[in-house]
């Protein structure tokens, strides 16, 4: 039934994104990989959609799979299913403010649990790049087109910062690689 | 006034690109300095049990601000409020896309844009990297989380990345029962 299993999967990223949309991008990665809704493709896409239209990210993300999934349903029910543990921890965190953190052990399970997220999403992020950049390499047709860009995007994003003293918007730096994918792959 | 909290944070929703930490700021700036619903001391505690709980950021504050002015009932106008433009916005871009993708152009666009997306991951991951309590504890268990995932993703495990959170906090728990001291002090001391 794939109205439950998107209520489940989302009230699971809801529930373990700890840091925001990034942080739940490898859980989203989980799910519609598990279940075949989408491939790594598809999911790129996705992410990148719901970086560029306006709204939190992770609302973006899980709206997405919803409605493409199963249509205005499905995506009336991941929505909520990603809003409501943050919207009940936030009212219980209201009632008994500051109660809960000060606790040893509640603070180890943070503590652990923070560090492994950012690696999990370093290895997400890396992985990602890794695949679209040297993958094709490998390929018969040794592609390097793919490695070349992104090279050059990461020189442009992060020698922008280094020159400008100022992270380059990601909306910019998406469309500046959908004119150069544009440019190289229809010459 | 839920009409006007609801209609307070579509705004809110419809105007920031770039997710949670733009809304922050347009939060402030529209909560705390024109509409004085919230002092900046109580939107800068929020920020921070924002970040150290799950879920999406922006909707924190939302259900903070409105719970705040009206209770429950506010906090879901404010929450449903921030939801409702992306929810249209997004509902619309999945009925025309699969339509839109088949152009060439615009799959080659796409392409591009792929490697822009893990681009952004990666730095967001640093970001975090560079803010996180900078334990002995902490560096061992990012290590050995980014060595899982990795694995995970090349040989295709299936090991969920929640399973593997589960896991650092259990490694956590069990460090700061044995050494006496909370986690998180500890790499302070040596």
């Amino acid at each position: 039934m794939i109205y439950i299993n998107l209520l489940i999967g989302f009230l699971k990223v809801g529930l373990f994104s700890f840091g925001g949309a990034y942080a739940a991008i490898p859980m989203i990665r989980d799910i519609v990989l598990e279940y075949g809704w989408m491939d790594e493709d598809a999911l790129m896409n996705m992410v990148a959609i719901s970086e560029s239209t306006p709204g939190p990210i992770m609302v973006n993300l899980a709206t997405y799979v919803g409605c493409s999934r199963a249509g205005i349903l499905g995506g009336i029910l991941t929505t909520i299913a990603v809003v409501v543990p943050a919207f009940t921890i936030i009212i219980l965190a209201i009632i008994f403010m500051e109660k809960a953190p000060k606790n040893k052990y509640v603070s180890a399970v943070f503590h652990g649990m923070a560090p492994s997220i950012i690696g999990i999403i370093l290895a997400t992020g890396l992985y990602m790049l890794l695949k679209i950049s040297i993958r094709p390499l490998m390929n018969d047709t040794a592609d390097i087109r793919p490695v070349l860009m992104t090279a050059l995007l990461l020189t442009v994003f992060y020698g922008s910062r280094k020159l400008l003293k100022k992270k380059m918007s990601p909306i910019l730096l998406i469309l500046l690689s959908a004119v150069m994918g544009v440019i190289v792959y229809g010459v | 006034m839920l009409v006007t909290l609801f209609f307070t944070f579509a705004k809110i929703g419809l105007f920031t690109f770039g997710g949670g930490y733009a809304m922050i700021s347009l939060i402030e700036n529209i909560c705390v300095e024109q509409k004085k619903w919230i002092t900046h001391n109580e939107m800068m505690k929020v920020t921070v049990i924002a970040e150290s709980t799950p879920g999406p950021i922006a909707i924190n504050c939302a259900t903070f601000v409105g719970y705040r002015q009206r209770g429950a009932a506010g906090a879901i106008a404010a929450t449903l409020g921030v939801v409702t433009p992306s929810f249209i916005i997004i509902y619309l871009i999945t009925v025309f896309l699969e339509r839109f993708l088949e152009i060439q152009g615009i799959m080659n666009g796409f392409k591009g844009i792929r490697i822009a997306v893990g681009i952004m991951i990666l730095d967001a991951s640093i970001n975090m990297i560079k803010k996180m309590h900078k334990t002995t504890l902490a560096y061992v268990i990012l290590c050995c989380s980014f060595l899982a995932m990795m694995l995970n993703s090349i040989f295709s495990w299936g090991i969920s990345s929640i399973a593997i959170m589960l896991t650092a906090a259990a490694i956590s728990l069990v460090v700061s029962a044995v050494s006496g001291i909370p986690s998180g002090k500890k790499g302070e001391e040596k």
